[in-house]
This record gives C-alpha cells, sequence and structure tokens, in this order.
C-alpha cells in the first residue's frame, strides 16, 4: 500500500495548489484593486494585497447607484423569466418526443435538430429581430430568442424516456389526458432534469452581454455585463457614471475612476461566485445527463 | 358447436372493430393534444431559428431597409465575391482554423494530463476541491475574465510588467499593441477557462477502469509512469478519439467572446486575433448586412459540412457516441 503522504503525492498536491492559486489569485487581484487607494493605483499599479486601504471607490458607487440598480433590475428579471419560461417551454416540447404514440415525433426530432446543426447566424437573425419583430431595445429581446434550445430539450427528452412506460400507461387507462399526464406524473419526477436545466439557462442569462451589445441602445435596459463591458472599454462611460454619483461639490475633487471600475466588477460577479459553489453539483450532473445519445 | 362457435368469433370481431374504431379516434386525441403541448416550442423554433435561416438570402441581394427581405435586388454572388477577394477573408478563415486546431490539441493534452494527475491523487476530498476551484471560470461571463485579463496586462499599473519589471525584463510592454503575443495570451486564456471542465470526462472515463489492471500490474512490478502509459492512457483512447473528432466539426466557428472581450477589440491585434465571428459582428455594427451575411453563410455551410463528415466518422468507430 501507498503512504497517504508520499514525495508522489506531496508533488501532485503542490502541483494542483498552484494551479488553483491561478484560479483564485485573480479574483483577489480585482478585489484589491477596488479597495486600493487611486493615488496607490497610480504610484504602485495594480497590487495583490492593497498598499492602501480606501473604500471610496465603494462610497462613490452607492452615492448614486443608479446604473448598477437598473442594470441589475434588468438581469435579474430577465435570467428569472427566461429560467421559468423556457423550462416549461422546453418541457412541453420534449414531452411528445419521449412518447411511443406520438406519430409526429420523428418529424418533431428532425425540425428541432436541424437548428443545432445550421443556423441563419447573426445577419439573419438581426433583421428578423430588428425589421420583423422589433424586439430591440426592449426586454424582450433578451428572454424570447432564448426559450428554446435543442441541445437542451434532447437532454430532458431523454430524461423523460428513462421514466418508468407504466406510470404513464397507468394514467391513461385511468382516463387522463396527456395535458395531466404531463403535469401530474411526468413533472413532479423530473425535477433533477428541471433544476439541471434550469441552472444551464440562468447561468447563461446572467453572463448575458452579447444580447446587449448588439440590440439594446438605452443605458436603463443594459444587462450588468454589458454595463461591465462598458466600464472596462470605455472611460467617458465610467466618469458619466462618475460625475453622476460625485458626492463633492469642488470641481476638482479627484474621482477613484480606476478602482470604481473594478468596484463595479466586484459588485456585479459577487452573487455568482458567491452562489456557485451551492450550485457546482448540479453542473456536473448535468454533464452526465448531457452524455446521452441525442 | 359449430354454429356457437361461429357466431361467438363474429362478436368477437364485431368487438375488435369496434375497439379498433375507439382506439383510432383515441390515438388522433391524444396526437393532438400532443402536438398543442409541443406548439410552444414549434412556434418559437420557427421565428427565432427558422426564419433567420429564410434570412440568409439577403446574403445574395442588395439590402434595402425599406424593401424587406423578399423585395430587395438579388445581386447573385456579389456579396461572397467582395468576401473572398478582400485581404480579410485568408485572414480570418486561417485564424479561426488555427485557433481552433490550437486549441484542440492543447486543450487536449492538458485536460487528459490534468485527469490523470486527479486520478492519482489518493484523496478523493482533495479531487473534489481542486475540481471545484478549476471549473469556476465555466460561470463566469467573459467580461470578467477580460477585467482580469486586463488586470494582469495594463501597460501602466498591469500585474505581468511588474513581474517582468521584478526580473530586470522591459516593464513597459504595451501588450494591446503587440500582435504576436496574442496567439500565447489567447491560448492560455481559453485553456485556463476550459481545462477544469473538459478534464471532468476524463477523469470520469479513468474512474471507470477496472481496478485489477493496475493491480496486477503493480505486482508485475509496473511504477506509476508504467501504468500510466500502458494501463490508463490506451483507456483514453476511445473517448479522446471520439471528443477530438466532435470539436473538430467546430473548428470553423470560434468563441466570439474571448476574440472580442479579451483583446478588447482592438484593431492593432486584429493580423493575429480576427475571427469569422468577430469579422461578422464588425460588419453588422458597420452596417455592411449582406456581406456579413455571405460571411456567415460560409460558415453556417462549411461548419454544416464538418459536422456531417466527422459526425459519421464517429459512428463508424462508435455509434454510441455520435450526435446522430
Amino acid at each position: 500500500m501507498e503512504k497517504k503522504y508520499s514525495i508522489g503525492q506531496l508533488t501532485l498536491h503542490a502541483f494542483f495548489i498552484i494551479a488553483s492559486l491561478t484560479y483564485i489569485l485573480p479574483f483577489i487581484l480585482l478585489i484589491s484593486i477596488s479597495i486600493s487607494s487611486e493615488a496607490a493605483i497610480n504610484q504602485f499599479g495594480y497590487t495583490l494585497f492593497p498598499k492602501v486601504i480606501d473604500f471610496r471607490a465603494y462610497k462613490e458607487i452607492f452615492n448614486n447607484p443608479a446604473q448598477i440598480i437598473d442594470s441589475y433590475k434588468v438581469t435579474v428579471i430577465f435570467s428569472l423569466l427566461t429560467t421559468a419560461l423556457s423550462v416549461f417551454v422546453m418541457t412541453l416540447t420534449a414531452y411528445p418526443l419521449s412518447r411511443p404514440n406520438c406519430k409526429f415525433k420523428g418529424i418533431l426530432t428532425f425540425y428541432i435538430f436541424f437548428t443545432m446543426l445550421f443556423g441563419g447566424g447573426l445577419v439573419p437573425s438581426y433583421i428578423i429581430n430588428t425589421r420583423y419583430l422589433h424586439l430591440d431595445n426592449t426586454i424582450w429581446i433578451y428572454v424570447l430568442p432564448a426559450l428554446v434550445n435543442a441541445w437542451h430539450i434532447i437532454i430532458i427528452r431523454t430524461f423523460f424516456q428513462g421514466l418508468p412506460e407504466g406510470l404513464v400507461e397507468a394514467a391513461k387507462i385511468d382516463g387522463a389526458s396527456e395535458l395531466r399526464t404531463y403535469f401530474q406524473i411526468i413533472m413532479p419526477l423530473s425535477t433533477p432534469v428541471i433544476s439541471t436545466i434550469a441552472f444551464f439557462v440562468i447561468v447563461s442569462k446572467w453572463n448575458d452581454w452579447n444580447t446587449a451589445l448588439v440590440y439594446i441602445r438605452t443605458p436603463k435596459l443594459y444587462s450588468l455585463q454589458y454595463m461591465l463591458q462598458k466600464i472596462l472599454r470605455e472611460s467617458e462611460f465610467v466618469n458619466k457614471i462618475a460625475q453622476e454619483s460625485s458626492s463633492s461639490m469642488f470641481q476638482d475633487y479627484q474621482i477613484p475612476t480606476e478602482s470604481m471600475r473594478y468596484a463595479m466588477a466586484i459588485l456585479a460577479a459577487g452573487p455568482m461566485l458567491i452562489v456557485f459553489p451551492f450550485f457546482q453539483k448540479h453542473f456536473t450532473k448535468g454533464l452526465t445527463i448531457g452524455a446521452i445519445k441525442g | 358447436m359449430n354454429s356457437e362457435i361461429a357466431k361467438n368469433t363474429a362478436i368477437q370481431k364485431e368487438k375488435t372493430s369496434k375497439m379498433n374504431l375507439s382506439r383510432k379516434a383515441y390515438v388522433i386525441k391524444d396526437n393532438f393534444e400532443l402536438f398543442l403541448l409541443a406548439l410552444p416550442g414549434i412556434i418559437l423554433f420557427f421565428v427565432f431559428k427558422y426564419m433567420p435561416m429564410y434570412g440568409i438570402i439577403i446574403a445574395f441581394k442588395k439590402f434595402n431597409p425599406n424593401l424587406g427581405i423578399w423585395g430587395s435586388k438579388w445581386v447573385g454572388f456579389k456579396n461572397f465575391e467582395f468576401f473572398f477577394t478582400s485581404q480579410d477573408a485568408w485572414r480570418v478563415t486561417r485564424n479561426t482554423v488555427l485557433y481552433s486546431l490550437d486549441f484542440i490539441v492543447i486543450g487536449l493534452i492538458a485536460a487528459v494530463a490534468i485527469a490523470l494527475m486527479l486520478y492519482n491523487l489518493r484523496s478523493r476530498t482533495a479531487v473534489k476541491v481542486y475540481n471545484t476551484v478549476m471549473i469556476l471560470p465555466k460561470f463566469l461571463s467573459m467580461v470578467l475574465i477580460a477585467y482580469i485579463v486586463y488586470a494582469m496586462l495594463n501597460p501602466s499599473a498591469g500585474l505581468l510588467n511588474q513581474i517582468l519589471g521584478v526580473f530586470g525584463g522591459p516593464s513597459d510592454i504595451d501588450w494591446y499593441s503587440k500582435p504576436e503575443a496574442w496567439p500565447f495570451i489567447l491560448t492560455i486564456v481559453h485553456i485556463w477557462q476550459v481545462v477544469g471542465m473538459d478534464s471532468i470526462v476524463y477523469y470520469a472515463a479513468l474512474m471507470g477502469i477496472d481496478e485489477s489492471l493496475f493491480e496486477s500490474a503493480m505486482i508485475d512490478g509496473a511504477n506509476k509512469w508504467q501504468q500510466t502509459i500502458y494501463i490508463a492512457i490506451p483507456h483514453l483512447i476511445p473517448i479522446i478519439t471520439i471528443t477530438t473528432t466532435l470539436a473538430l466539426g467546430h473548428i470553423f466557428s470560434g468563441d466570439f467572446g474571448l476574440f472580442y472581450q479579451t483583446t478588447r477589440d482592438v484593431g492593432t491585434l486584429y493580423p493575429t486575433t480576427d475571427i469569422i465571428n468577430t469579422y461578422t459582428f464588425r460588419g453588422l455594427v458597420g452596417g455592411h448586412l449582406e456581406v456579413a451575411s455571405a460571411v456567415g453563410l460560409f460558415q453556417s455551410v462549411v461548419g454544416l459540412i464538418l459536422v456531417v463528415v466527422t459526425n459519421s466518422i464517429v459512428r463508424k468507430i462508435n455509434p454510441e457516441n455520435s450526435l446522430f
């Protein structure tokens, strides 16, 4: 038997500890910059631990947090809405695909599966969504196009197929309609797959920046991640937010823009980083469910 | 006696035919209900996936917003000509494919190496902790990852220049104007981002190997290294073949977020960072809708062919793992 603390084991642990640090230290760096004083940043650059601790960036943001509150509101609303609706619609669509008595199963499967292989692409979607559906610059552009996903439907269908067929048969003999069978037999048994898919959807919506990049022009409707992108890229945008929130009446008051940038990033990413470990189980579980043939 | 039997069979027949009739009605009723259940999904797929496919015909037109998709004038292959005769065509296609291949090869080596190392760890708790930490980037948006990259590479304040300075190197490199550095930067960022997740598949495959193989190898005097080379890796070959082949089906589609966010869309870096997806996006922003959709169509068609081909290869190797 190998010893628990052999040299080999220690080397492996050393490797993984260093590897893990490359994942943890960047976040410490972001936090450190956000609580560094502006003068210290100018003098020493970004440092892993703040040379001079200063919470002014956070104070400035909380002084008039209009933009960050708007973005939070929009992001929370569309993330929850998309998750609830998409789980509902996708399970509804997956149910017929799992029923042996469904006559149009083959056609429907192809209809859904084909969208995984081929797509119109960015520009045609843009023209349809803006010129024909007029979804641009509304909150619905975040929600509606994200409701169906072929791969998720196939995962749900495969899960439904694994449920004992006898349950559905019994319900049907008792005279239950398909609709009722779906709601009262299938749904209560499907929490594992529903929670996994819901998790996939909510993570991808929370991190959504591309939708706003293409379709949103009103700052009130910016998603959280898009707001962050603007803060990182455009110094005018930071200055505008800083000016609006500035607590000082004096013109020469120096706004801590550099640390504010990072403070915003921490405020926007914080929830995900705290929630993440609790959901990790679902994510890995989803991977194993997903590893089933379509 | 005989007539009784005949009578009975006649009754039986009548019964079954009645049952058949009602059965048919049931099948119709059931299918109607099932169709209603699927209807919202069918409509959403139609509107958001199939209508854009129809919209792709503007790749062959001169788009006029007032005339709409159908009303705009046909121009044949002019938009394609415009793209393929420009210098961009070669650049973006080359970048897209080379980065994909780079990510596949280096990503595979890294993921397998991590999986093997996790497998050799004795403590299960440690495996769990390390793995949780390493899949963290999967939950973060590309914007936040761009923040981290920027904090490292910022010319005046960034950590990388500070570190170079400490070791006596140049401490004022403007990384955002050095295209030659970006193939390395993007590879590191990408591998850092996906290796934790990718290694899970290989780790799971390793966990499936029969323990007794390793035990008998140990009795025969094989060391850890030999066990890895002669037992562990050969057992990974099937899954490696499949994941790699499937990945090859996607070499024509790049990760827009990675190339758009981490590079901050800086023009100086385009020679080494512009891929088809970022090019199409700029076409959209710049109002060159027809050319951008022609490029998009080119990408979709090549992508479709690649997926179908690679999938049929996978089906030959192991039907269980093919997509269709």
